[in-house]
């Protein structure tokens, strides 16, 4: 059952934002409110000025996959189910050094070992799509 | 850079080595394992426990060092300490031990590791917890679970940056198994690998297989370290701790380390920097090195950051026996490193490198006066230059 799936703590204060933005559809990054910095992930502090105060920004939520694995067993079970599985860095279209770690799906409720591995290139484009489990919304990506 | 001050160059020396046998659900505790290990370590060096008064180990280690104290029979214990971040404390332990050594603040230290691979605190990627709160948030639920699925993600990247290929890392893999082939106390020595095998073997993390993956041993290991100057006066020859240094670069994650400018550029090169600065040595003076490979691709990151060769070129440098006993230009974990002698998180390289000074390794290098040893890469990590003379 997907309930197995290891989840974020949504709740978690530094980055329930961003999790409510998955929520919403929105892929948010954290930016300094002094000097204006993205920082992924997010944090108290900005390392640029060092000001704590945050806001949080819309994305494209269009990138570039960075680097990809296919995961085999032993895994958990709830993913060991799903293997072979991809799992892929994007880094973001209009800010190349802010990452996320997702995975390569057909659409919003793909599976994550339905693509074939073989095809995966880095560097091909994809867009940010939003995967519901329970109460938290993944972000997972799809090819352009 | 201003000048380092040589506040701890040359000032100590590993003195004696201790390790247990290494296995596979071993009926002894950690605790156990790390007393045995450290008395052996004692009887090598020909000191009595009560003279003690320094210790060293890793955060993960599952007891106190009240317990150890009790345990061997130490004396008045005026200085403790521990390193965090698992793979990356070897050497940390043994520098901060030289360091309280150097400082005056303990005259004999121990340093040390025990661990066992059935033991929950040893496996923390193997616990699901209910709801991830930590680092991992950003990468656990998308499958993203295991170390080797960490280190994976970094590999392919540099594989495509640089045109590294899995004949590099069979390279690794094959080098270590010959090492431990001459190494009686290695736990895979009996088995020899072939390029077929590693080729064949089933994957575990894309690019990675299962041969590119360190081993999960249950054993102990420790060293004693005392002044240079009573070094000389005891029965081992001493491995005097030329340089050391730990290494923790700017906006740093622990083992997903994607969120930077340069993720393939790691703790090794802070690491680096620091322990050359204070070194007289230069990389082209090691004779023999113990690089840490929890995974093979750490090898070659390694090597780039220790600066045996340029970025991007740490996959060919491992070509045509570039890592091998005895040959290689740089014989590189001569009794089997973690893929092939045992993985007690490092420190096993630590007591090989001490070997080589002494010239007792199973795979000794002909004239090792100069011997490196590096820790985790990947983590926050840390780095011993051992010298045979100063």
């Amino acid at each position: 059952m997907e309930t197995a799936w290891v989840l974020p703590d949504v709740e978690e204060p530094t980055a329930k934002e961003f999790w409510a933005g998955c929520a919403r559809g929105e892929l948010l990054v954290q930016a300094c409110d002094a000097c204006g910095a993205w920082r992924m992930p997010p944090r108290p502090m900005c390392p640029v000025c060092r000001s704590t105060s945050v806001r949080w920004e819309k994305t494209s939520g269009r990138g570039r996959v960075w680097s990809f694995i296919v995961a085999h067993p032993p895994l958990l079970p709830a993913f060991a189910k799903e293997a072979p599985y991809n799992a892929i860095i994007v880094e973001l279209e209009e800010n190349p050094s802010v990452r996320f770690v997702g995975n390569l799906v057909t659409g919003p409720d793909g599976p994550i070992g339905e693509i074939d591995p073989a095809t995966i290139a880095i560097g091909e484009s994809v867009h940010v799509v939003f995967h519901r489990i329970d109460d938290v919304a993944l972000p997972r990506w799809a090819r352009d | 850079m201003a000048r380092t001050p040589d506040l701890i160059k040359d000032k100590t020396a590993v003195v004696g080595i201790g390790q247990t046998d290494f296995g596979k659900g071993l009926p002894d505790s950690e605790l156990s394992l790390a007393c045995q290990a450290i008395s052996m370590a004692l009887d090598d060096a020909g000191i009595a426990p009560s003279e003690v008064d320094g210790l060293a180990s890793y955060t993960l280690e599952p007891y106190r060092e009240v317990d150890v104290a009790r345990n061997v029979g130490l004396g008045d214990i005026t200085w403790f300490s521990q390193v965090g971040f698992g793979g990356g404390a070897g050497c940390g332990v043994v520098g901060q031990a030289a360091m309280a050594v150097a400082t005056g603040q303990c005259a004999v230290a121990v340093a040390w590791r025990a661990r066992k691979r059935s033991s929950a605190a040893s496996r923390p990627w193997a616990q699901a917890a209910a709801r991830i709160s930590d680092g991992g948030m950003w990468s656990r639920p998308f499958g993203v679970l295991r170390p080797v699925d960490e280190i994976a993600l970094l590999t392919r990247r540099y594989m495509h940056e640089y045109g590294a290929t899995r004949d590099h890392l069979a390279n690794i893999a094959i080098a270590f198994r010959k090492h431990a082939a001459r190494n009686p106390a290695s736990t895979m020595g009996h088995k020899p690998m072939t390029r077929d095998d590693y080729l064949n073997a089933r994957w575990i993390s894309e690019p990675l297989c299962l041969f590119d993956n360190c081993l999960e041993t249950d054993g102990g290991l420790a060293v004693v370290i005392v002044s240079a100057e009573r070094a000389r006066d005891l029965k081992r020859p001493p491995a005097y701790i030329h340089s050391f240094a730990q290494g923790l670069p700017p906006q740093h994650q622990t083992m997903t380390n994607y969120f930077t400018d340069d993720p393939l550029r790691g703790p090794a090169w802070t690491a680096a920097k620091r322990m050359w600065a204070i070194a007289d040595v230069r990389p082209a003076d090691v004779k023999v090195a113990q690089l840490y490979d929890a995974f093979s691709p750490l090898i070659i990151l390694s090597l780039e950051g220790y600066g045996f060769c340029a970025r991007g070129e740490g996959g060919p440098f491992t070509d045509d026996g570039g890592i091998e006993w005895p040959d290689g230009r740089l014989p590189v974990n001569t009794a089997g490193g973690g893929m092939s002698e045992a993985y007690v998180h490092g420190f096993n390289l630590i007591l090989e490198g001490v070997r080589q000074i002494r010239g007792s390794s199973t795979a000794q290098v002909e004239g090792a006066d100069v011997s490196l040893v590096t820790s985790g890469e990947g983590v926050p990590t840390s780095a011993v230059i051992f010298t045979k003379d100063v």
